[in-house]
C-alpha cells in the first residue's frame, strides 16, 4: 500500500457531498494519523474493510459539523444522540468507502455493514501494523476528517508463487 | 403503482421515498433488510422493488435470488454502494433489472425507475 491509495477516498467523499448533500468540501493535506487529533472529534462513522486489502475508514466531525451535515443529508434536524442520527452517519461513510474501494483496481474489497461511535473528543485507534492516512476537510457545514488504515491482506501481499 | 423499499437505512429509505413523492408514487412499503422483504413482500404485492446490497441478517442479493426462485417477476432496481463491473454483472445474472450506484442524484434514480417500468410494461 501507499499513499497514492487514499485517493479515491478523497475523490470518493467530495462526489458524495457534492452529490448527496449539494456541498463543495476542501480537503486539506493529507498526513500520517496523528496521535492526537487537531480537533475534537464527537461523532464517528466506521467501515471495515476486507478482501485483497484490509483496514478501516473512519468518517469523524466535531459535533456542531455533524449536525449541520446530517440535517443537509436527511433533510431535518435530528438529535446526535438519536438511532437516527447514527444511521445517516453511517450511510454516509458506507457510500465513500464503497465509491472508494471500486476505485482500488485490480483489488477485491468487501465493505463491513458501518458502526457509529458518539462522544466527546474520542479517538478511534487505527490498527499499528497498517499504513493510516489523516485527511482534513473544510466545508460550509464546518471541518471534518477522514482517517484511513490500509493493509494488503496477507494472501495478497505474498508472492505468487507463495500464495496458492 | 406500488415500491417496495429495501434498506437498512432509514434515511436511504426516506431520501427515496422524498424522490418516488416527486413522481406521484404514494404506496410504498419499507423493509430494513432481505428477510424482512421477504415476509412483507408477498402479502404488499409490489410494482418495483428497489433494493440495496449489502445489508444485516440477509443481503439484497440473496433476497433477489429467494424471489425470483420463487417465481416473483417484480422488477428489481438495485440500488447499492457496489460499483465494480463484475458486482453489477453479477446482480443482473441473479435477476436484477437495473443499477442504480451510490451516491446517486434524484434525476439518475428517477431515470432508472422510468426505463424500468418502461421495460417492464
Amino acid at each position: 500500500m501507499d499513499a497514492g491509495d487514499i485517493m479515491p477516498f478523497i475523490a470518493s467523499a467530495k462526489t458524495v457531498f457534492q452529490t448527496m448533500l449539494a456541498t463543495d468540501i476542501t480537503p486539506g493535506r493529507p498526513s500520517a494519523c496523528p496521535l492526537v487529533p487537531s480537533f475534537a472529534n464527537d461523532v464517528s462513522g466506521i467501515i471495515g474493510l476486507s478482501g485483497d486489502v484490509v483496514g478501516m475508514v473512519v468518517l469523524s466531525f466535531p459535533a456542531s459539523t455533524a449536525e449541520n451535515v446530517v440535517a443537509t443529508f436527511a433533510g431535518m434536524e435530528m438529535p446526535v444522540d438519536s438511532p437516527d442520527f447514527s444511521d445517516a452517519v453511517g450511510e454516509l461513510v458506507n457510500m465513500i468507502s464503497g465509491a472508494a474501494k471500486a476505485k482500488l483496481e485490480g483489488r477485491t474489497v468487501s465493505i463491513s455493514c458501518p458502526s457509529v461511535v458518539v462522544g466527546h473528543g474520542h479517538k478511534v485507534q487505527q490498527p499499528s501494523d497498517s499504513l493510516c492516512m489523516y485527511i482534513p476537510f473544510d466545508s460550509p457545514m464546518g471541518r471534518f476528517c477522514i482517517e484511513v488504515a490500509l493493509k494488503e491482506s496477507v494472501a495478497q501481499s505474498k508472492p505468487a508463487s507463495e500464495a496458492a | 403503482m406500488r415500491v417496495m423499499l429495501v434498506d437498512d437505512s432509514k434515511t436511504m429509505r426516506n431520501i427515496q421515498k422524498n424522490i418516488l413523492t416527486t413522481l406521484g408514487i404514494e404506496e410504498m412499503e419499507e423493509a430494513c433488510d432481505g428477510q424482512d422483504a421477504l415476509s412483507k413482500v408477498v402479502a404488499f404485492k409490489p410494482d418495483l422493488l428497489l433494493v440495496d446490497w449489502n445489508m444485516p441478517n440477509m443481503d439484497g442479493l440473496t433476497f433477489v435470488r429467494e424471489i425470483r426462485k420463487a417465481g416473483n417477476k417484480t422488477p428489481v432496481i438495485m440500488v447499492t454502494t457496489e460499483a465494480e463491473k463484475e458486482r453489477v454483472v453479477e446482480a443482473i445474472r441473479s435477476g436484477v433489472n437495473n443499477y442504480v450506484v451510490k451516491p446517486f442524484t434524484p434525476d439518475a434514480l428517477s431515470a432508472r425507475i422510468n426505463e424500468t417500468m418502461a421495460k417492464a410494461a
